[in-house]
């Protein structure tokens, strides 16, 4: 992983803001829990909200900053799952320790899924948009129908993981340490070069050909990098279900990741952090109240919520209101000094008694242009 | 002889469904993802009619008004504001539209199966094998509108206008075509094609499930990119091939478990090989 000495070396707070949090979280969660404020199924959640976080952000990476849409990814996550999970069983006749077993089949298990990356990234390069995605929606099915019918993987009845199954009240501190090594990861790659290069392919990839980008390199690379992640939550999973069961990973769960990264923001770190996490507890929720058919209430909700932020997002026509509700140019106006708004009116125009105030008008319209640039974790413009 | 036959049927079917996926994509340029699920709401529209005691030809008939009003609608309302944006909003909508139609029958339904038989079809021997009438008549019925169709891109006015938008949008604007009629006109036949399918897919599977629609979408989908997505006879061959080879797979103990994986893993193949397809033509992209 060369990008990690890519960093720059610039130290800005903002970009400390998701770290921050997240190790907020896990040291409240520790606290509660240590207490005993948390009830048992709340501790139970935690690691599932840890690999949903690792998941939202490796989607994000493709999604929200390559720009490609991967309908596949719980099959990676399947992929990682299956083989990290029968890696750790295979590990733990010889390491007595279960989570050693457990941190050197993350490895494993991540690197498997990212060979998968590689093998299905392929083709993909080849394709783009609506192919690519049809290709790893395809994987998905593939993954899920190879693992059913394997015995050694337990075929239809699953992989169970007895065994290897960690304590929700440990796996959810190393999980979400997880989460921040992965967050510091991701991060680092998107603002370093190859970072750079990522979202020029996504904003023009002719342009970016013409810059002399690698595109082939880059898509490839986002790919198995993705992959990687996302195998990496799998063995968390494998550590944290018995049994490991195909079923699970099946297309409705890839779209339930998008849904996160779509409803957190694409292209939003941060976003994705705060919609898996939010997600996930919603679902836990909604799980325990909501039975039977009234389940697809959950289901509805989301639909028209991902239609809704799509359409709010992409609509040319929508576009004037957008502005208008934008929440810099709304809290601009919140913030801003009364001195500023303009009055159009001769009098008060000629009541302006010094230079320095206009100065100030002026450099306030100034600061306004500045900061549509300078936040690199936004982009710019969806698409091309 | 008979796994033939009914590889032939499955594959109408498929192709039914693939010729909605690719008549959309030609012309509106975007993956109708919830067309699977228009095909879930045509089966529980056939079912609901068909509890009221009619007999089924009523019940298909209220089943095209309610998949083509529906493809209507679908397209006015999730589609059509984003007309003009990046091809993933369009794409992330459609998965969210299949979502809300599975939702809905869902909460309507709820998600249990319902077993119901459409008409009991008796069967006949050709060349010494079994087949039933409903296989024959899903083959006869598919072809008709196949050709039927072709016949319509290809002769009348209406026709010419869809190929003329699909391949240039701007310039038959110019030549007067009301390309957002043609789109929701798209919309509409390729939704009533889905009733079609829908029909003969209980036929098949006599059952109703909120979720039926999503894997012979999906499948007719990867018929559609075999063939050539855009294509109208790339979609009827894509789809052919593909019930072939779905039915073959099945018929064969060694590997029928892994027909879905064989199945997929040929789309990829033809993908690497031929990016655009078996008769997909190739698109230049311009700055």
């Amino acid at each position: 992983m060369g990008y990690v000495s890519n960093v720059k070396k610039t130290f800005k707070l903002k970009y400390c803001f998701n770290y921050i949090g997240v190790a907020a979280f896990l040291v409240l969660m520790i606290i509660l829990s240590s207490t005993g404020v948390l009830s048992r199924s709340a501790v139970n959640l935690l690691p599932k909200i840890a690999y949903s976080i690792i998941l939202a952000v490796s989607l994000n990476l493709v999604v929200g900053f390559l720009g490609e849409l991967s309908l596949g990814h719980a099959g990676f996550m399947c992929v990682g799952a299956y083989l990290g999970s029968y890696f750790s069983i295979f590990l733990h006749n010889y390491i007595d320790n279960s989570l050693v077993c457990f941190l050197i089949s993350l490895v494993v298990g991540g690197l498997l899924a990212a060979v998968f990356g590689f093998i299905i990234g392929l083709p993909a390069l080849r394709l783009k948009g609506d192919y690519l995605a049809i290709v790893t929606l395809a994987f998905g099915e593939i993954v899920r129908n190879v693992f059913k019918n394997l015995s050694f993987f337990g075929g239809a009845m699953g992989l169970k993981t007895d065994k290897i199954k960690l304590q929700s009240s440990t796996l959810y501190i190393v999980a979400f340490i997880l989460v921040l090594v992965v967050l510091f990861l991701i991060q680092n790659l998107i603002r370093s070069k190859h970072g750079r290069a990522i979202t020029a392919i996504r904003d023009n990839e002719i342009a970016a050909k013409a810059m002399g980008i690698n595109v082939t390199y880059y898509k490839l690379f986002v790919f198995v990098i993705s992959a990687f992640f996302a195998g990496v939550a799998g063995v968390i999973y494998g550590h944290y279900y018995t049994p490991i069961l195909y079923s699970a990973f099946d297309y409705n769960y890839s779209i339930e990741i998008l849904v996160m990264v779509v409803i957190g923001g694409i292209g939003s770190i941060s976003g994705s952090i705060i919609a898996a996490t939010v997600i996930t507890y919603i679902n836990f929720m909604l799980q325990n109240n909501l039975s039977g058919d009234l389940a697809a209430v959950r289901l509805l909700v989301y639909a028209i919520i991902l239609i809704a932020i799509v359409i709010f997002n992409n609509a040319p026509a929508l576009k004037p209101i957008k502005d208008k509700l934008n929440f810099k140019n709304l809290s601009a106006k919140l913030f801003k000094k009364k001195e500023s708004t303009i009055v159009d009116d001769d009098v008060a125009w000629n009541r302006i008694e010094s230079k320095i105030r206009m100065d100030e008008l002026l450099s306030i319209d100034v600061k306004k242009q500045d900061g549509e640039f300078s936040d690199p974790d936004k982009p710019t413009k969806e698409g091309k | 002889m008979s796994i033939l036959l009914d590889g032939l049927s499955l594959g109408a079917v498929y192709a039914l469904i693939a010729l909605g996926y690719t008549m959309v994509y030609g012309i509106a340029k975007m993956l109708n993802f919830a067309h699977g699920d228009v095909i879930m709401v045509g089966a529980y529209a056939i079912y609901s009619t068909m509890a009221l005691n009619t007999n089924p030809f009523i019940a298909m008939a209220v089943a095209i008004v309610v998949c083509t009003v529906m493809g209507i609608v679908i397209e006015k309302f999730a589609y059509k504001p984003l007309r003009g944006a990046s091809p993933l909003a369009v794409l992330i909508t459609a998965i969210g539209v299949s979502n809300l139609l599975q939702g809905i029958a869902q909460l309507i339904y709820g998600s249990t199966s319902i077993a119901f038989t459409v008409a009991n079809f008796k069967t006949v021997h050709i060349l010494g094998s079994e087949i039933s009438v409903g296989t024959i008549l899903t083959l006869v019925v598919g072809a008709i509108i196949m050709i039927g169709l072709t016949l319509f891109v290809k002769k009348t006015r209406t026709g010419r206008a869809m190929l003329a938008v699909s391949e240039d949008s701007g310039a038959a604007r110019l030549m007067g075509v009301n390309v957002d009629k043609i789109i929701m006109l798209t919309f509409a036949i390729g939704s009533a094609l889905a009733a079609f399918a829908s029909l003969f897919y209980i036929i098949r599977i006599p059952s109703v499930t909120p979720t039926l629609g999503a894997m012979p979408g999906i499948k007719a989908f990867t018929a559609a990119v075999i063939g050539g997505i855009g294509s109208i006879p790339g979609a009827m061959l894509g789809g052919i091939l593909l019930g072939m080879i779905e039915q073959i797979c099945k018929h064969n103990p060694t590997i029928e478990a892994y027909t879905t994986a064989i199945e997929f893993c040929l789309l990829i193949v033809i993908l690497l090989v031929k990016p655009v397809g078996l008769l997909g033509k190739r698109r230049r992209e311009k700055v």
